[in-house]
Order: C-alpha cells, then sequence, then structure tokens
C-alpha cells in the first residue's frame, strides 16, 4: 500500500480492512478510511482533472471546504472524497475534466 | 417529506456543538446534534473517541483531553445524526437536512432554536502552485493523521506560520516522521509588535507556556527553521517538485514533492451568510464573522453561533460559548429563568474572556503578511475552483467592479463547487486594496442554499419520522 504515495500509516488498531476498487482495480485498505485517504494512500497522487483547464488537482482540505477531492463513488459524480467513509466493494472513479452532456 | 420538531438544533460536533448539546439537555431542551463526520469531536478532536492509532500520545494532551468531552457526549442520551448534512436553514428555522447515515434520505426540522457550531477552515494561503497536487493544508495532513493514521512518507516542507503548524511540526517529530525545513512567513516585526498584548497573554499563561515547548521541541530536533520568509512558490508540471523562497530579496529552492501550507484558520461563515445573518469584517483576525451578541445570538433572532465559527478562540473557548448559546436557548424557550440563566453564565463568561485574553497576542505575532493574503503575482489562482487568478481579479478591479458578486459575474471566481470557501477572503481583500476601500465596503459573495450539493436521489427519499409527521405531497411536482 505504500508504493509511490506521499503517505504512510503509522501502526495502526486492528480494525481489518474493506475491498475498495480504484478506476477498477481493488485495493485492500483499512476500514474506517475516507475515500480521499484511500487515494491518497495507494497513488497516484492526482484523484480529478479541473473542468477549466484540465489541471491535476489532488485531496487539498481534507475536512469537506476545498471540493478539490471530488470523485465519482458508486456511479454518483462530484462526491466529496473526503467526506465520505470507504465501503466494501465501494467503487471509486478519477474523474476527468468536464463532464460531458451528449 | 418528513418534519420534525425540536427545541434546539446544534449543527456540529465539534467542542462547541457538543457542549451546546450538553447543556441543553440539562435545561430539559429536546436536543439534536448533527455533523458532517462520522464521529464526534470536530476537527480538533476528531476522531479522538475512535482513534485509528495504535498510539495516540504521539498527537499530545491537548487532543487527548477532549477524549473526556467526546466520551460525555457519546455516552449522554442527546440524540445524535454523525454523517448528516444540513444544507438549507430559512430564517424561520426550518432546517433541510440530508443523512449518509442510517440509509440515508432528506427530512425537514423545525427547531425553536438553532446553535451554528460549524466551526473554522484554513485560511486561504494563495500562492502560485498552491493548487499542485503535492500541496495540502497543514491542517490538512494533521486530519490525515487523526483520522486515518496517516503520515508523509518522507520529509516535507511546512511553509507559513501559526500555532497549528508548529504544533503539527510537534507531532511529526514524535511520530518519528523528518521534517525538511520550516518556511516561517511571520513578519520581521510582528514579536515586537505582539509585544504590546503581553498583558493579555499573560492572563492565559498556559498558552504561552505551550507555545515556548512546542518551539523549543522544534529547535531541539534540529529542524531547518527559515524565519522572515517573504514569498513562496510551488513549482512543478503535474506535481509539486519543489517551493521556491525569498528571505531578505534572496530567492532560494528545496526540493520537495509535499507542501504542506498553513496560515491560521478563520470562521466557516458559508451558513451563517446563507440565512442572511449580519457579518463584521474582523480587522485584528483579518477575517469576516457573524455579528453575535453576548449569548452567541446572530442578527436572526433564535439563531446562535457557537465556537470558531463565530470568531477564532480556540477548542477550550469553543466549550463555554456553547454553553451559553443554549442558555440563552433555553431561556427563550420557557425551560429557564432569567436568574438561573445569569448565574450559571457568569463562570462560563470568567472561563471564556481568560481564552480570549490571548488572542490579541496570537493574532499580532501570527498576523499573514499581506502579500500572503493578496498575492503580489498575477500568475497566483486565487479561485482555485475557477482558476480566476490575482492578475484577473486585479484587472476587474481596475475596471470598477464593485464587490465579490460582480467579480463572480464577470469571471466566474467563487461560483465553483466550494462556493467561495477558499477565494472570497481574498477576493475582498484584493478588491478593497485596489480600490482603496476598506474591506467591509466592498463586501461577501451572495451564499445560497443548497451550502453543499444534494442529488435528487437524495431529496427524494424521505426519512422516516418517529412522529409521523410529513410534509404535504402536494410541496412537489406530481
Amino acid at each position: 500500500m505504500q508504493n509511490d504515495s506521499l503517505f504512510k500509516t503509522l501502526p495502526r488498531v486492528a480494525d481489518g480492512t474493506v475491498r475498495v476498487f480504484i478506476d477498477g482495480m481493488p485495493y485492500q485498505v483499512p476500514r474506517g478510511l475516507n475515500v480521499a485517504a484511500a487515494l491518497l494512500a495507494n497513488g497516484p497522487l492526482a484523484c480529478r482533472t479541473t473542468v477549466v483547464s484540465g489541471a491535476e488537482r489532488a485531496p487539498f482540505c481534507m475536512m469537506g471546504v476545498c471540493f478539490d477531492c471530488l470523485v465519482e463513488i458508486d456511479g454518483v459524480p462530484n462526491r466529496q472524497g473526503c467526506m465520505t467513509p470507504v465501503q466494501d466493494g465501494m467503487r471509486v472513479r478519477r474523474m476527468q475534466g468536464a463532464r460531458s452532456i451528449a | 417529506m418528513t418534519l420534525k420538531h425540536l427545541d434546539l438544533l446544534v449543527i456540529g460536533a465539534g467542542p462547541a456543538g457538543i457542549a451546546a448539546g450538553l447543556e441543553a439537555q440539562r435545561h430539559g431542551l429536546d436536543t439534536l446534534v448533527l455533523d458532517e463526520n462520522a464521529y464526534p469531536g470536530g476537527q480538533i478532536y476528531r476522531s479522538v473517541s475512535h482513534s485509528p492509532l495504535a498510539d495516540p500520545s504521539v498527537l499530545g494532551a491537548d487532543y487527548l483531553r477532549g477524549r473526556a468531552l467526546v466520551d460525555d457526549f457519546e455516552r449522554s442520551s442527546v440524540a445524535y445524526w454523525p454523517q448528516t448534512l444540513a444544507w438549507q436553514i430559512s430564517q424561520d428555522k426550518r432546517v433541510s437536512v440530508t443523512r449518509q447515515d442510517a440509509g440515508g434520505g432528506t427530512l425537514q426540522i423545525a427547531a425553536r432554536a438553532i446553535v451554528l457550531a460549524g466551526g473554522a477552515q484554513e485560511r486561504p494561503f494563495p500562492v502560485p502552485g498552491w493548487t499542485l497536487p503535492g500541496v495540502m493544508g497543514v491542517g490538512a495532513a494533521q486530519t490525515l493523521l487523526k483520522a486515518c493514521a496517516m503520515v508523509p512518507q518522507a520529509p516535507m516542507v511546512l511553509a507559513g506560520c501559526g500555532p497549528l503548524l508548529y504544533l503539527f511540526a510537534w507531532q511529526l517529530i514524535r511520530a518519528g516522521v523528518g521534517i525538511r525545513a520550516i518556511l516561517d512567513t511571520a513578519e520581521r516585526g510582528s514579536y515586537r509588535a505582539a509585544l504590546s498584548h503581553v498583558g493579555g497573554a499573560l492572563r492565559s499563561p498556559s498558552y504561552l507556556a505551550k507555545g515556548w515547548q512546542l518551539l523549543r521541541a522544534i529547535r531541539r530536533a534540529g529542524v531547518t527553521h527559515i524565519k522572515h520568509v517573504e514569498a513562496l512558490r510551488i513549482v512543478g508540471e503535474q506535481q509539486a517538485e519543489a517551493v521556491e523562497y525569498t528571505v531578505a530579496g534572496q530567492v532560494n529552492r528545496i526540493e520537495t514533492s509535499l507542501v504542506l501550507l498553513h496560515q491560521g484558520v478563520i470562521p466557516n461563515t458559508q451558513i451563517t451568510r446563507s440565512i442572511g445573518c449580519d457579518h463584521v469584517w474582523d480587522d485584528a483576525q483579518l477575517c469576516w464573522r457573524p455579528r453575535l451578541d453576548s449569548w452567541g445570538e446572530t442578527s436572526v433572532p433564535d439563531i446562535f453561533v457557537a465556537g470558531d465559527g463565530g470568531g477564532i478562540a480556540g477548542a477550550l473557548a469553543a466549550e463555554p460559548s456553547g454553553r451559553l448559546a443554549a442558555l440563552q436557548a433555553a431561556h427563550r424557550i420557557g425551560q429557564l429563568d432569567a436568574a438561573t440563566r445569569d448565574s450559571t453564565a457568569s463562570p462560563l463568561r470568567a472561563e471564556l474572556a481568560r481564552h480570549n485574553a490571548i488572542r490579541p497576542f496570537l493574532d499580532t505575532l501570527y498576523r499573514p503578511a499581506d502579500g500572503f493574503r493578496r498575492p503580489a503575482a498575477d500568475d497566483t489562482i486565487v479561485c482555485r475552483c475557477e482558476e480566476v487568478t490575482a492578475g484577473e481579479i486585479r484587472a476587474m478591479a481596475k475596471l470598477g467592479c464593485v464587490g465579490p458578486n460582480q467579480t463572480k459575474s464577470f469571471s466566474r471566481c467563487g461560483m465553483g463547487p466550494c462556493q467561495g470557501r477558499f477565494c472570497g477572503a481574498t477576493v475582498a481583500e484584493l478588491l478593497a486594496d485596489i480600490q482603496g476601500k476598506p474591506v467591509p465596503e466592498v463586501g461577501y459573495y451572495r451564499i445560497r442554499p443548497p451550502i453543499k450539493p444534494v442529488t435528487l436521489g437524495e431529496l427524494a427519499v424521505a426519512v422516516p419520522s418517529p412522529d409521523g409527521s410529513v410534509l404535504p405531497r402536494a410541496e412537489f411536482p406530481k
């Protein structure tokens, strides 16, 4: 889980893991993590590209105010990753640029 | 839609909201505390009762202290809904609420009084490159430690100033995480200016002692602490690769893939703005805050603000502030006579005054420098969501844009998903500066509900009401 992540995990209380799919790839992540943290723990860093310039963005505030960690969760786009606890079987997708309307 | 009636609704389960809920219950109010997070504690005591850390003591005694408060709350019979968002509040105290827990769904709550305890957010720190992946708030990194037991993998750069930055540096040292450097943006003259407030600081000496201990521990750990940084620029293509900083006009560079920024916190005013409460610009704390009376009541009757959402005073001040709001709410609702209210309030006011006494000293010592609030470099992104730069704001100011609502119409600045939370203060200060006006004359965004997005699906699911009251279906199109 440490791979190219900017973050590592300190010793944790044992609480098991859940399986989360990030862009289709399965990851075992500690129960109780939020989606943004799961993304940061597993790299790559960026969770979306912006609708304006297409620049890469990653979680910034981790408390639900900046909206930089917007991702698609179980088919619903623009969810705040940092405010959403991971659940077993959850499917998370990074979002690319503006949503196509057609 | 389901309608629930209550005496007191408390929004936010940090120290202010918890204290308000517990106090309200003592006076027999039918009270509900709701909060967006999974556990009570707010940001300051985030996850304190459910810490993922095998050894939470790395966070220090001030954090662990919150455990007793949160335990009291969890053991109490105060109703508490986690993972619940209040996204619309009307002036007649009708609140639209969406729950993510318990199956999810939406309902309305009609409360006789409301205590808003939404706390603070990190102050915007607009420097070139602050939108790059690999740049986060110090508070964000600290939240990862508290809530997720995660710390930076490699030594990182901390840039800015303020108590939280030094506290987090100290926590990282205790957790055995290396710090590449602290780039300290406190201004050269700030220490001397703060000394004029030392009298107040000495009324709350434990704050001074703690601050001094943090700085001493950082020094002893041998962390590179570069002072009087005048400018910052984070450089990188796809993500942060280095930070360039200026000291005495000289530009230096540190290679790093993680930069953590912090220059204090400001009240989260989104909800009070959306209700239409009056706000004032605080020249000492350089932020907007709702105008409150001595109980924390806003300009809208029976709607109160407690804790840092009403002005930054810290976690220890949040508790008496929450209790004061609950006392007045209990009095209004007819559960508490004025004499008992006042005698209970008196020691709380003394406690609050003691904690507030340190603020002029801290506000002066860690006053964010002008150049870090009103970015000099025109290429600095001010509005992270719509990617509007300081140069564009300046150009609009020169065209005569009279306030943030007009720059919003011109450029979409403040119109993205964060709804201005991370640019509002900067835009107002930039406009005021260019036009030579005081910030209050420039004003702030008109904030409209929903203050966070809600899906149609969430709206369509009614939370079952225990008392069976349901709004007429005719309110919805057939």
